[in-house]
């Protein structure tokens, strides 16, 4: 294993993916309990058509499809007040019509089916050293911006009108984490890939909630989930030779599934835990 | 000093009049009582006076400028109603739901030693230190509303609003907490804005009373509401009223 970890290809998908990790845990913590959580498999479809186009116009998929996911997430929090929708309303109006525009760029090039399924089912391994520094900057101003904003998030997550009542811009905030989320699916696309990517965002964050009481805990315990499933998914993939992004996904699941037998045999009791 | 100042406010939800041409003043060390029937426009008005909510027509101040200016939202206490109506699952537990409040301003993840202390204090105003480390999700409806009290203090503001605070509180825990609130508005002088149904609490706690049903019916001490022509309607229509002698 020592030996793996010198290639490059290998510590550029381990850095990639833990920093991933990180922003899909933590986002995904305030996304399930705005209950929220299908937003994330919502960009994926979105982010599907971004990478189409940048396939089709030749440019870097990665930049295109940030910047279709981008404005998508901004389309739909704007379709959501002014037209008054539900947001899983509005996000499921955008992802049919990422769906539909893939698809029918996917058809009219014809050429880049092979690469487009890089991106569908993930290929950590693959990653371009260009992908590496964007996903290392962007991952990390991720994670700044929540570091940043993450009392106010926190507390209008917890109490939307109390917040409001103390001077903390909800409507901002709302899209400033539609933004960030899709940043982080569109750089979680070569982890686990564009039908997978929602996993890393739901599964290690509903697991952190199983087993903790206060939300500093839900966090680490969230952070914890998602980088042990991302690190244990790579190496068992070398070890069996099977693909890294289901790997990812199934120990996320196993987590959780764990993480609830922990919830379960401790019981519902009053006090402190 | 004036805390609040409304001259002619109007509002309406699509066409539909909820409030018409109210002028109210709350003074500094009030402890006043907004009643009315169901619909009558109380959670609106509050709304209207934190800036929740833009009043189709008249002007609002709050602490002298106009709520959306407010620059130290913190002077701020507010628990809206049905507050603990909360996700049982949310992880926080009551130390970092209060502190909530304290570090909604700053770029922070977690209070310092200072923040700490503050939250701590607030707790004990409220009766609820021993539970800081509960999760918020595991207390009762009432040690919950003692929470989101301390939450709405931990700033230490100088007006705090209250909608509908002990529906679904049993009687005991009503009256502790109706008796706490006493505390703070003659011990600590903290102006407080009480929405209720309840005649009863306004006659045992409230030193001011505003009657609404999209008008403001009656704004006035609590002796001269019990002699006014709206407190007899209110009595002969069966509203909920006990009597309590002062």
């Amino acid at each position: 294993m020592q030996t793996l970890l010198t290639y490059g290809f290998l510590q550029r998908g381990l850095a990639a993916g833990v920093l991933i990790a990180v922003a899909c845990a933590v986002l995904g913590l305030f996304l399930i309990l705005r209950k929220d959580a299908m937003i994330g498999h919502g960009l994926a479809h979105i982010s599907f058509a971004g990478v189409a186009l940048g396939l089709f116009l030749r440019v870097l998929p990665l930049a295109a499809a940030l910047v279709v996911a981008v404005a998508a997430a901004v389309a739909v929090m704007r379709l959501k007040d002014r037209a008054g929708l539900h947001g899983d309303t509005a996000i499921g109006i955008f992802s049919s019509l990422g769906l539909a525009v893939g698809v029918l760029l996917a058809s009219l090039a014809r050429s880049f089916n092979v690469e487009l399924m890089s991106y569908l089912f993930g290929d950590i391994l693959a990653i371009e050293p260009v992908e590496v520094v964007l996903t290392l900057v962007l991952a990390a101003a991720v994670l700044a911006t929540v570091r940043l904003n993450y009392a106010k998030l926190q507390y209008m997550t917890f109490d939307r009108e109390s917040a409001r009542a103390a001077g903390v811009p909800v409507g901002r905030l709302d899209t400033l984490l539609m933004v960030l989320t899709a940043v982080t699916i569109v750089l979680g696309m070569k982890i686990a890939g564009i039908l997978l990517v929602a996993a890393l965002i739901v599964v290690p964050s509903a697991a952190g909630l199983q087993v903790a009481a206060s939300f500093r805990g839900a966090v680490g315990a969230s952070i914890a989930v998602a980088v042990l499933a991302v690190v244990g998914g790579l190496a068992v993939s070398i070890a069996l030779n099977i693909p890294a992004s289901a790997a990812i996904v199934i120990l996320c699941f196993l987590a959780f599934a764990a993480a609830s037998v922990v919830k379960r045999g401790r019981g519902i009791r009053p006090g402190p835990r | 000093m004036d805390l609040v100042v409304l001259r002619g406010v109007s509002f309406s939800y699509d066409g539909f009049p909820v409030l018409t041409g109210i002028d109210l003043v709350i003074k500094e060390g009030d402890f006043l009582a907004i009643i009315g029937p169901n619909g009558s426009g109380k959670t609106t008005l509050v709304k209207i006076i934190l800036g929740l909510l833009t009043p189709t027509a008249g002007r609002v101040e709050l602490l002298g400028a106009p709520p959306a200016d407010l620059a130290e939202r913190s002077r701020i206490g507010y628990v809206p109603q049905k507050a603990t109506h909360i996700d049982p699952f949310f992880p926080a537990s009551v130390e970092e739901v209060v502190g909530m409040a304290l570090l909604a301003g700053r770029p922070r993840v977690a209070p310092g030693r200072d923040s700490r202390a503050r939250v701590l204090r607030a707790l004990e105003a409220v009766g609820m230190a021993e539970y800081s480390r509960w999760p918020i999700g595991r207390l009762s409806g009432g040690q919950q509303q003692r929470a989101f009290i301390a939450r709405s203090l931990v700033t230490s503001p100088r007006i705090l609003f209250l909608d509908e605070p002990t529906t679904g509180v049993d009687a005991e825990t009503q009256t502790a907490f109706y008796d706490m609130l006493d505390r703070l508005n003659r011990r600590d002088k903290l102006t407080i804005v009480l929405i209720t149904h309840d005649i009863g609490i306004v006659n045992k706690h409230v030193t001011s009373v505003a009657c609404l049903n999209e008008r403001l019916a009656y704004h006035g001490s609590h002796a001269e509401f019990c002699r006014s022509d709206v407190f007899r309607a209110m009595v002969e229509r069966g509203d909920h009223v006990i009597s309590h002698e002062h």
